[in-house]
């Protein structure tokens, strides 16, 4: 690894565990709550990055996961079960089951074909939400609160909610940087780079893929976990199409294939969505464009910039 | 089973078939000769459904707002292909997803800013107002059998182009294969640029159809992008004949599901509730069913262009 | 032959109406450099497919040391010691030499389903990769890019990659294509080297290096066998001489 990408993500876990510290300087219900947000949409962006920058597998359907963890809280929640715990291994587990049958289905194709029948799987997911009635249908659920730990209210605090949301994603990033550079992630990039070579050697691409893919989608299936307790409402717009394409752009907008990249990637994309609707309703007017322009004029995302700043030159 | 609502609904499954090959057609042709996904060509329907309503108020007329609607999509395609889409034409799929994710953003902003975000309309005209008794106790609109028709004639018309004529061929072995076609002399920019341009016009005029029809609103390209990318799945990239059966198919069971689903449900024994609930949801699903099916058996679609 | 390492028997592959491989059999035994040469078209590529498992025959068996490997996939086939360099040179071009080496190492120690560990710290993987490389001379390249590598270097890291499944057969396709003299050479060298060791079956297009190191070649023309000989056997061979030549021959 080079000194960039041991520093960077250094920098930015110490930054985001400082801000809540400087809460007696800032607004900090509103901050926390952005950054919150920015965190666990983090999450999700890693999630995707993991099989998208190591495994060329490019989702657009990858917000299911984050709305299939999100009912996993709400749903059970309505009915009482709202521990922690109990929210947690449903989101895991249900994300886990979606992930493993639509990617068994999926990874039998390839290139625009992965990408569009993961954009049906999750509009798949996404009709699902809509018809259930009995919770909200398509205009979601209110949940009556954030999971309870150990019975109590510990969440409810804007402040320790948001060092859980951290701890979270200090942890999905070591995962995903362990899984990177173990035999495994050596295979996954292998198959990404050169699936005819690797057959060559004696590996089958598709198992390591599946579990990739699984991974993947339990990761962001906590995401949406997460998103249900901050927001404490589930919704199908968690899981539009448009929001698959937010993650995509999160992803490349930061730099793919990095991890860190994706979380400047979430943290750029829902800042500057913030900054720029202060302006004019009509953001987007703009930040269309700058997606243009970055695709056109940034390879590598911000990262990438960043590295030619610095004029690291390794990757 | 009402005999007369499942003729009706099929006209309208033919009906949406017709509109949804008009946008697949231009998308697959891109795809097939250019390798670029353009997501989009959403908005090109949009902005035609659009200048549809601004020259019908100019001109008070369908018909005469049509030509120049048309003309107008034309020009703000290529406008588009000129200043952003012929850049990403050597990048890879991800990056052109990203932009042209980029280009709904600015278009669906962008006409919320020109033509405010209330929905609009078009009036239809005069001459195809009413209903046909086409039979069978079948009143059927003049107009959307005016939109079956024309679409039917698009077809016809794109299958003489890309079969007799030299521009078609062209069309064709571009599809196959760009970089030989290249080699052998051909101005592959300008053969892009019109492939482009066509494809824009076919998915603009959809959109001046519709406009009587549907509300005109921001956003009104979205879905119907996504309907056309699983026609085009379906049917096999860079195949004008796959798109034509393929958006067929879709517009029929995507209708036909809507309208009976509930009511196959409960004649497989399902109770009345359970089939109103659940029913909504399963048809909303079955072209993205249907899409994974195919894929499962044929993984690059029904009519593939090439190898691929 | 009971002893052949790998055997070929009546592979046959139609692509529409076309015979691209008709009724082929052959074997490579041990120690030996079995040579498949033939006319542009005749269906060399297409042949290492079958053998390899990238592509099913329509009828017809391979069998690599006795047994029957015509229904196994491509991995598998390599698993057990089937292995094949590719025309176009395929490596993984963002790894290292090194990492290409190790990755080949890592199919054959253990399950590679591991998520902790970094696996470029497995000092086994990589003193077996370095052997390899230094093997076939790319013991300084071990840690530069595979990407940038030189187009022979590329060659020779293919067969590092090879060497390191411990292969009992080798499939060569076309290697000494694109190589300079001197390059060409290395690989010839190489090639004599390994032949006790491993048995290869070699398609190939330059006939210089194919009566230099085969011991045996058989002659394909439009998918068919029309001849097995010693290089010698095949030079005075009447039918060969045609199917290169063309009827000027016998009409001179």
């Amino acid at each position: 690894m080079t000194r960039s990408s041991r520093l960077i993500p250094l920098i930015l876990f110490t930054a985001l565990a400082a801000i809540p510290l400087l809460g007696l300087f800032i607004r900090d219900g509103y901050v926390l709550s952005l950054i919150s947000r920015v965190m666990i949409l983090a999450i999700a962006a890693i999630a995707l990055d993991l099989i998208l920058g190591f495994g060329a597998l490019v989702s657009f359907g990858h917000a299911a996961f984050i709305g299939i963890g999100a009912y996993a809280m709400g749903i059970p929640a309505s009915h009482g079960y709202d521990g922690f715990l109990t929210g947690l291994l449903a989101a895991l587990a249900a994300s886990a089951l979606f992930a493993l049958v639509t990617g068994a289905l999926s990874l039998r194709t390839k290139g625009v074909y992965f990408i569009m029948i993961t954009l049906a799987f999750g509009q798949m997911a996404f009709y699902t939400a809509a018809s259930l009635r009995a919770y909200g249908g398509d205009d979601g659920l209110t949940v009556a609160s954030r999971s309870l730990v150990m019975g109590g209210k510990l969440m409810k605090d804007d402040r320790v909610f948001y060092y859980v949301v951290l701890i979270c994603l200090i942890g999905v990033y070591w995962l995903c940087r362990a899984i990177v550079a173990s035999r495994f992630g050596r295979v996954l990039q292998g198959a990404k780079q050169n699936p005819q070579r690797m057959q060559a050697i004696g590996f089958n691409p598709y198992p390591y893929q599946l579990a990739a893919y699984v991974i993947s989608g339990m990761i962001a299936g906590l995401s949406g976990f997460l998103l249900a307790n901050l927001t404490e409402f589930v919704s199908p717009a968690y899981m539009s199409w448009q929001r698959s394409g937010e993650l995509i752009v999160m992803v490349v907008m930061g730099g793919i294939g990095s991890l860190h990249g994706a979380i400047i990637g979430a943290a750029a994309f829902l800042l500057l969505e913030e900054w720029l609707s202060g302006f004019t309703e009509h953001w987007k007017v703009i930040f269309g464009p700058m997606l243009v322009l970055i695709v056109l004029f940034m390879k590598g995302g911000i990262l990438g910039f960043i590295k030619r700043l610095t004029g690291d030159r390794n990757g | 089973m009402n005999t007369t609502l499942f003729l009706i609904q099929c006209l309208n499954g033919l009906q949406l078939g017709v509109l949804l090959f008009l946008v697949a057609a231009g998308l697959t042709l891109v795809f097939g000769v250019m390798d670029f996904i353009n997501l989009a060509h959403g908005v090109q329907y949009m902005l035609g459904a659009y200048l549809a309503v601004t020259f019908t108020a100019l001109t008070g007329n369908l018909f005469l707002a049509l030509p120049l609607a048309l003309l107008a999509a034309m020009i703000l395609g290529l406008v588009l292909e000129v200043v952003v889409f012929r850049h990403l034409y050597d990048r890879d799929h991800l990056e052109q997803v990203l932009a042209t994710f980029g280009i709904i953003m600015f278009l669906n902003q962008g006409v919320k800013i020109v033509w405010g975000a209330a929905p609009l309309s078009v009036p239809v005209p005069e001459i195809m107002q009413g209903s046909i008794a086409l039979g069978q106790g079948v009143l059927y609109p003049v107009y959307r059998l005016a939109i079956i028709g024309s679409g039917l004639a698009v077809a016809l018309a794109l299958h003489l182009v890309i079969n007799h004529t030299r521009v078609g061929m062209l069309i064709r072995a571009g599809s196959t294969n760009a970089p030989m076609v290249s080699a052998l002399g051909v101005d592959i920019r300008r053969l892009f640029m019109i492939v482009f341009g066509f494809g824009a016009m076919l998915a603009g005029f959809a959109g001046i159809m519709i406009a009587p029809i549907l509300s005109v609103e921001p956003g009104m390209g979205d879905q119907i992008l996504i309907l056309a990318f699983v026609v085009i799945v379906i049917g096999g990239i860079g195949s004008i004949r796959g798109a034509f059966i393929a958006a067929i198919l879709i517009g029929l069971v995507d209708t036909l599901g809507r309208s009976f689903t509930v009511d196959i449900l409960r004649s497989f024994g399902m109770g009345p509730s359970n089939a109103r609930a659940v029913g909504p949801a399963i048809s909303s699903m079955l072209i993205y069913v249907l899409m994974a099916a195919v894929l499962f058996f044929r993984p690059s679609g029904l009519f593939p262009a090439k190898g691929r | 032959m009971a002893d052949a390492v790998l055997s070929l028997r009546g592979l046959r592959k139609n692509f529409g109406g076309l015979r691209v491989t008709d009724d082929v059999s052959l074997d490579v035994v041990p120690g030996e450099i079995h040579a498949v040469i033939g006319p542009n078209g005749a269906g060399k590529t297409t042949l290492i497919h079958q053998i390899s498992g990238f592509l099913q025959p329509d009828a017809g068996q391979v069998f690599l040391a006795g047994t029957d490997v015509t229904r196994l996939p491509a991995d598998k086939r390599a698993r057990a010691g089937l292995t094949r360099s590719f025309q176009i040179t395929s490596v993984l071009p963002a790894f290292s030499a090194l990492e290409n080496v190790a990755l080949a190492v890592q199919a054959r120690s253990g399950s590679s389903f591991r998520f902790f560990g970094k696996a470029s710290a497995e000092d086994a993987l990589n003193a077996q990769a370095l052997d390899m490389l230094a093997e076939v001379g790319l013991l300084e390249r071990a840690d530069v890019t595979a990407g940038v590598l030189s187009h022979g270097e590329k060659r020779a890291l293919e067969c590092a990659i090879a060497l390191a499944m411990q292969p009992k057969v080798m499939l060569l396709d076309e290697p000494m294509a694109g190589a300079g003299h001197d390059e060409g050479q290395r690989l010839i060298d190489l090639m004599m080297r390994l032949k006790t060791r491993i048995p290869m079956l070699l398609v190939e297009h330059d006939m210089d290096a194919v009566f230099r190191v085969a011991d045996r070649v058989s002659v394909l023309v439009y998918g068919r066998i029309i001849a097995t000989g010693t290089p010698a056997e095949i030079r005075a061979n009447r039918q060969v001489r045609e199917a290169y030549l063309g009827e000027e021959e016998t009409h001179a």
